[in-house]
């Protein structure tokens, strides 16, 4: 294995001590309890605290500042952060006016954000969730853990944040959350593993000329294997399964994220939302908003992830309201 | 005889050194239909308990399960944290002041700790996870109770290797794995494995004391 890093039991905790000297006027880190909260002190508004393990950078801790989050938890790679770290970054936080919780659907995740939820509730302290589940890769029924929460993420995380930041109630926040969970469709894939630190060699075996598609984030494989295919092969699958999962029709309006894995250069990207953008125009669904980049990511992973958010006149304007954090800033 | 809080404070110790020992094992299981973590998981947390039960007394069974849940939860989290803290909390609980227990007693306490883990993972015996070797091992401890200690934790543990075994035909219903559906078959869970191995150092534990 090969990584810039110097002991493995010090990747997560170092990584955050990077992130809070590079951006000491958006974030301040809680060396403690492995979070990164806003330099300023808490407003009255709702707080928004995400979450999850790490691996993803720049989500969590890369979106925390101003019009995002308040706070965000990191767990060891790819592991969940536990309910004290949660319950903290509530506290520290706590602007009186309610914690929001963006919870990815991952068994973990959701049992540690619930017993935090169930710890806050005890002192007294509204909160409220939303789970992530927008991956369509993975059917949703009684006999899975249920879709995983993946790319739509980023996005709810910036139009929640912005709508705490604008002022909104915890139920309205609540509300939006749930909406834009409904209206939002992310399908993965992967042109090679990704290794964790701590295990030392790559998470499973892809052979040189096979994709995986329909992966996670977490290097767990994904739908099906197939032989290598062309981007527009690949982008005619992955937006296929999405467009037809919501279904997104012809005349939608779309915010369009293409997000990579960690491993893919940008080159790739453009190549990729270039097809995506032709997908698109070939069905009549129009591309109001984009992102594209490493927001998301799986470690040293190549392979990348397609996003669809159905959009509205409010969400428009929310994902154009101001932000500023060290991965997503526009604005101000 | 019974079931001891000395050969609790033993049975943690072993699961560390058994958790220490396996959990490239471990890891492995996981990476095949899981995220690669869990031996790593169960060995941090392991080790933490076995600093803070080494740091003091304790009284009851109550305690000492309070603290392994406690500090389970703490440093692990993911899925496993909340899991097996809960199990031990639950445990702790029903078991409560006591130091000494007759096994079919601990039986039933060791059952109020699965159904924690049950309900909180909203998972079913079959859904391939650690409840697939719990269940059948207290089913068998509880059942064979009366035959003597040892072979009450010969049988427990056996039918917590077979519960574990009978994992790997199974389609994971509960966790990541469950996200493979098909192609979670012909893997052992991790979960279960770890779990079995939990009874098994209780067992070696009640044999030494």
């Amino acid at each position: 294995m090969k990584k810039l890093i110097n002991k493995v039991d010090d990747v997560v905790t170092e990584s955050l001590a990077g992130m809070g000297a590079a951006h000491p006027d958006l974030i301040r880190v809680l060396p403690e309890y492995k979070t990164a909260v806003r330099a300023s002190s808490p407003k009255p508004k709702v707080a928004v605290i995400s979450g999850g393990g790490s691996g993803h950078e720049p989500m969590h801790g890369g979106f925390v500042g101003f019009g995002m989050l308040d706070a965000a938890c990191a767990g060891e790679v790819f592991t969940s952060p536990t309910p004290e770290q949660m319950y903290e970054a509530a506290k520290a936080t706590n602007g009186g006016k309610g914690i929001f919780f963006l919870v990815k659907n991952y068994t973990g995740d959701v049992m540690n954000f619930q017993m935090a939820a169930d710890m806050l509730k005890g002192d007294g302290i509204d909160v409220e969730q939303v789970v992530v589940n927008d991956d369509v890769a993975v059917k949703d029924s009684t006999w899975t853990a249920g879709r995983r929460g993946v790319g739509g993420t980023v996005l709810i995380e910036k139009i929640i944040g912005a709508y705490a930041q604008a002022g909104a109630s915890l139920a309205e926040v609540k509300a939006l959350a749930g909406k834009l969970n409904a209206n939002v469709r992310t399908m993965g894939m992967a042109l090679t593993s990704c290794t964790v630190p701590a295990a030392g060699r790559p998470t499973f075996d892809l052979p040189a000329d096979e994709i995986e598609l329909g992966i996670g984030i977490h290097g767990e494989p994904g739908r099906e294997r197939a032989k290598q295919k062309t981007s527009a092969e690949v982008v005619e699958y992955m937006a296929g399964a999405v467009v037809g999962d919501l279904p997104f029709k012809a005349g939608d309006e779309v915010l369009a994220f293409v997000n990579g894995m960690g491993g893919t250069p940008l080159i790739e990207l453009y190549v990729v939302y270039n097809d995506l953008k032709k997908y698109l125009d070939g069905h009549g669904i129009k591309i109001a908003r984009n992102l594209v980049g490493n927001y998301i990511t799986s470690l040293d992973m190549q392979g990348c992830s397609i996003t669809l958010l159905k959009l509205d006149s409010e969400t428009k304007a929310l994902w154009d309201y101001p932000v500023k954090t060290p991965a997503l800033r526009w604005g101000r | 005889m019974a079931f001891t809080l000395g050969m609790a404070i033993a049975a943690m110790d072993k699961f560390n050194a058994l958790i220490e020992e396996n959990k490239e094992y471990l890891t492995d299981l996981d990476s095949a239909i899981g995220d690669a973590d869990h031996g790593i998981n169960m060995n941090r947390g392991m080790k933490r308990i076995v600093e803070k039960t080494h740091s003091k007394e304790y009284a009851d069974f109550g305690g000492l399960f309070r603290d392994a849940a406690m500090t389970i939860m703490s440093v692990v989290g993911g899925s496993a944290g909340p899991l097996y803290g809960t199990f031990f909390m639950k445990l702790g609980q029903k078991l409560g002041c006591a130091n000494e227990i007759q096994v079919e007693n601990f039986a039933d306490a060791l059952r109020e700790g699965l159904s924690g883990v049950m309900s909180l993972g909203k998972s079913a015996v079959g859904d391939k996870t650690m409840v697939d070797a719990i269940d059948p091992a207290i089913k068998a401890l509880k059942e064979n109770a009366s035959e003597g200690d040892a072979a009450a934790w010969n049988a427990a543990v056996a039918a917590a290797e077979h519960g574990m075994k009978d994992t790997v035909p199974m389609i994971a219903r509960r966790g990541r794995a469950s996200y493979l559906g098909e192609r979670s078959i012909g893997h052992q869970d991790p979960g279960a494995t770890s779990s079995y191995y939990l009874f098994t150092c209780f067992r070696d534990a009640s044999a030494e004391n």
